[in-house]
């Protein structure tokens, strides 16, 4: 395999999974570019931490009803899953649709609705609309329960337009008040029960057990409505049609991908190119998010130059590619609810974005104190010489160099194992500088796993991990 | 003027701080009612009249109470309250309790004191995360888990170690980014090395005869009294401590709650006026709810309507707001009905103590409580 194939895989990886270890990358290769692409795209067994042996653990996360729990339940399956595309999209919906605890109280709602983004998240966006609209948590979180025939709330039908579809400039006022009128009567089914428990219950204001969805046909305004254009008494799956149908749901939902998935930055002649394909296989596929992102990681821009390190690593991102490189999380372990508080400290606490508008993306995912925290975890997992992953990079260091490894080699050959990563020639130096101080100038004897030289190896993973080059994808 | 700029310390007491077992309507018949079994006894309230007292786990608190030094804000809330932790802790940051909202007050204080973001270390907080009571964007804020240990690499055992660590950091972060994100990156990591090298002088600069006890709210409240006297331009301090979620077990949970925070609380007062810099600082004390008014035989489930204190050698003491009645048909849902908005006490701090407008902060124009001194 060439340099540039590992290059390329790595890259998807980042993107389409959360980093692969190189044992990973092998088996990848062995399929070729598309074949994975493919495989991505069609998850099969996800073959996670299956929930008999969390909750054996944790009894945290039998219920499932708090947060940091719940969350923790989220991360390892990201952490363990043989399908990092689908938990990675479903990442995506989360932010794009974002629900958060803060007003729920409840985290079992939350983690159906991501059950639900797995579900429907790579196919067809209609169906991903409708079971959104319908969803137990986004009804509550957007006040559709208390959308009426005779009183509408526009909260579900105005976000719906502008966030979670067309965006805003599409659409007029008249347009939200339409949409709202049309999802009336869809609320709760168990709502008074649940109200009558939670007069019991203080703390689970709206209750401990699972909500249902309901149509309320005698609450549902069958009037006449006039939505972008059409007229029709219609109902909500009449009005998710018509969005679907808009050139700008296309552009807005090609456009997020493309900026979760590619760049950052929407900013080049390139880059309209590729998300007007990703819109033309949208409407080519009737609406198919699959067919989006296949066009999207086969495109030329995406295995270019110019798409490598454009995006900076989301907190989620960071922490749980850097427990799968590091081999952490495989197995159950106590303080695992930390790694959702971690998470947290970075800036992204799963299954709690602050606004129905998700996280600010981007280089504003680094403040200084964020940074401090993504540095400090990150050394600390890879400065682990028991971690399994670590131990796969030192034994990878001595069969391809020498159990007598010199202060360039291991440097490179880190930068290969952890990625590969490029890193500008400032940041290289100073990492040979960093070994060859640790070493005094000496060759490394990595021999065994508790040599100091199997130190160094992780130290300087850890450092790797720390530098600017390792915060972007 | 001669005086050193004003600093505000927040104590936020998360979970629901219970207000009826805090300052104690002693008086009232009511009270003992429907509170059976968790409640402060008459004979242990320490009296500020004939109706109210403060719980006796608070007696630091009501040594300053009874030198003037403490403002007691009685009643405090917000219209139509929510009873989530999450999201009425939210509505308290963001100042803004009708919808959702991205900037924290506190934030937007610090970013008014210091708008070209010129020191680091304006804003602190005293824990792990960032509160959202001090996220704006682009406004720099330090969180410190411990100052003793506070900055990169915390992790390493070996110093030696971690000092060649440090230093490739330095370096790596230390070349011109290749474009503006790398750039970015560059001089966010300057910055959080310049905060932690700043912060660590501190404890050192440090001397003092208070000794603070080993909990997390005094140690946090020492590394703030640290800060504050090494004078590195830090004007917001925040932290918080809990959980005051007290739906069983209370007395004995809360008690020992107020313990710490009282006497946290007290020896900072007590290290400021020992360091003369007593007149510099408020503090102030505040939870997202207070609890239901009947309790449930073991603890007190979430309720509305609270206290906060607001605490410093310029401060008029005294009683402020209503406390509100607990008659039946006074009551919220069972709660108590909040009868000032939090955003008055705000306002107060931001007008009358940094002379800042407090409109655009808090969103809004409040009536302004008098207990800033002239």
């Amino acid at each position: 395999m060439s340099t540039q194939d590992v290059t390329l895989m790595a890259h998807l990886m980042r993107r389409a999974g959360f980093s692969a270890t190189r044992s990973e990358l092998e088996k990848f290769l062995d399929k070729g570019y598309e074949q994975t692409v493919e495989d991505l795209l069609s998850p099969g067994d996800p073959g996670n931490m299956p929930d008999d042996l969390i909750r054996r653990y944790h009894v945290e996360q039998s219920e499932l009803r708090e947060l940091s729990g719940a969350g923790a339940y989220w991360l390892y399956r990201m952490i363990t899953t043989n399908n990092p595309l689908e938990e990675k999209l479903t990442l995506f919906w989360h932010g794009l649709f974002a629900t958060g605890y803060a007003k729920l109280n409840q985290a079992r709602a939350l983690l159906n609705q991501i059950d639900m983004f797995r579900s429907y998240g790579l196919g067809n966006f209609k169906d991903l609309l409708i079971n959104l609209s319908q969803d137990p948590a986004m009804i509550i979180w957007l006040d559709n329960n208390d959308n009426h025939k005779d009183a509408i709330n526009e909260n579900y039908g105005r976000e719906l337009l502008e966030l979670f579809s067309m965006g805003i400039g599409n659409y007029t006022e008249d347009d939200v008040k339409e949409c709202a009128r049309a999802f009336t009567g869809w609320t709760l089914k168990n709502a008074e029960y649940m109200a009558m428990r939670a007069g019991k219950d203080s703390i689970w204001p709206y209750g401990r057990i699972a909500w249902h969805y309901e149509y309320r046909n005698d609450d549902h305004d069958e009037g006449k409505k006039t939505f972008l254009g059409h007229e029709g008494n219609f109902n909500g799956e009449d009005i998710i049609q018509i969005i679907v149908d808009q050139q700008a749901t296309a552009k807005f939902v090609a456009t997020r991908l493309f900026q979760f998935f590619a760049s950052d930055d929407v900013d080049s002649e390139s880059h309209d190119q590729v998300i007007s394909e990703m819109m033309d296989a949208y409407f080519d596929s009737g609406y198919e998010i699959k067919s989006v992102l296949r066009t999207l990681f086969n495109s030329d821009y995406f295995k270019s130059d110019e798409c490598m390190y454009s995006r900076v690593k989301g907190p989620v991102e960071s922490v749980v590619g850097t427990a799968r490189l590091a081999g952490s999380y495989q197995l159950p372990q106590m303080d695992v609810d930390k790694l959702w508080f971690q998470t947290m400290f970075m800036g992204q606490g799963v299954l709690a974005p602050p606004t129905v508008e998700g996280w600010h993306e981007g280089v504003e995912w680094i403040d200084s104190g964020s940074l401090v925290e993504r540095v400090n975890y990150a050394a600390k997992e890879f400065g682990d010489t028991t971690k399994s992953g670590v131990r796969d990079i030192i034994s990878r260091l001595s069969d391809t160099y020498s159990e007598q490894i010199n202060v360039p080699d291991l440097v490179d050959g880190c930068l290969d194992l952890i990625g590969p990563i490029q890193v500008g020639d400032h940041t290289r130096n100073s990492l040979i500088d960093f070994v060859s101080e640790f070493s005094d100038n000496n060759v490394l004897d990595i021999s065994s796993f508790d040599s100091k030289g199997s130190k160094c190896v992780a130290q300087t993973l850890g450092l790797i991990a720390s530098t600017r080059e390792y915060q972007l994808a | 003027m001669d005086k050193k700029e004003k600093s505000l310390v927040v104590v936020q007491l998360s979970g629901g701080n219970d207000y009826l077992n805090t300052i104690v309507p002693y008086g009232d018949d009511d009270y003992y009612d429907f509170r059976k079994t968790v409640r402060i006894d008459q004979s242990d309230v320490l009296q500020i009249d004939k109706m109210y007292g403060f719980n006796p786990h608070l007696s630091p608190i009501k040594a300053l109470y009874d030198q003037g030094k403490v403002a007691v804000i009685n009643g405090i809330g917000y219209d139509n309250p929510n009873r989530s932790h999450f999201r009425s802790m939210d509505i308290w940051h963001t100042a803004l309790p009708d919808e959702i909202g991205s900037e924290g007050w506190l934030g937007r204080v610090i970013r008014e004191l210091d708008p070209k973001s010129e020191n680091v270390l304006t804003g602190v907080n005293f824990g792990r995360g960032l509160p959202r009571a001090l996220g704006v964007r682009g406004v720099p804020v330090a969180s410190v888990g411990n100052l003793e240990t506070y900055g990169l690499f915390t992790d390493m055992q070996d110093e030696a170690e971690k000092s060649l660590a440090l230093r490739a950091f330095t370096h790596m972060y230390g070349g011109i980014g290749k474009d503006s994100v790398m750039e970015y990156l560059g001089q966010t990591g300057r910055d959080a090395l310049k905060g932690a090298d700043i912060l660590r002088t501190a404890p050192a600069k440090y001397s003092s005869t208070i000794e603070y006890a080993n909990n997390s709210i005094a140690q946090n409240m020492k590394s703030m009294a640290q800060v504050l006297l090494a004078d590195l331009g830090t004007r917001v301090f925040y932290t918080q401590h809990g959980s005051f979620d007290t739906h069983s077990g209370e007395i004995i949970s809360h008690a020992k709650l107020w313990d710490e925070v009282s006497g946290a609380v007290a020896d900072f007062y007590d290290d400021l006026k020992e360091h003369g810099r007593d007149e510099e600082v408020i503090v102030m004390i505040f939870s997202e709810f207070g609890r239901r008014i009947k309790d449930n035989g073991s603890g007190t489930d979430h309720g509305s309507g609270g206290v906060a204190f607001v605490i410093g050698s310029d401060i008029n003491g005294g009683m402020y707001g209503q406390y509100p009645s607990i008659k039946q048909a006074d009551q919220l849902e069972g709660d108590l009905r909040s009868n000032n908005d939090f955003r008055s006490t705000y306002t107060t701090i931001i007008d009358d103590w940094f002379g800042l407008d407090a409109i655009p902060i808090v969103n809004g124009q409040f009536e302004k409580f008098n207990f800033v001194k002239a």
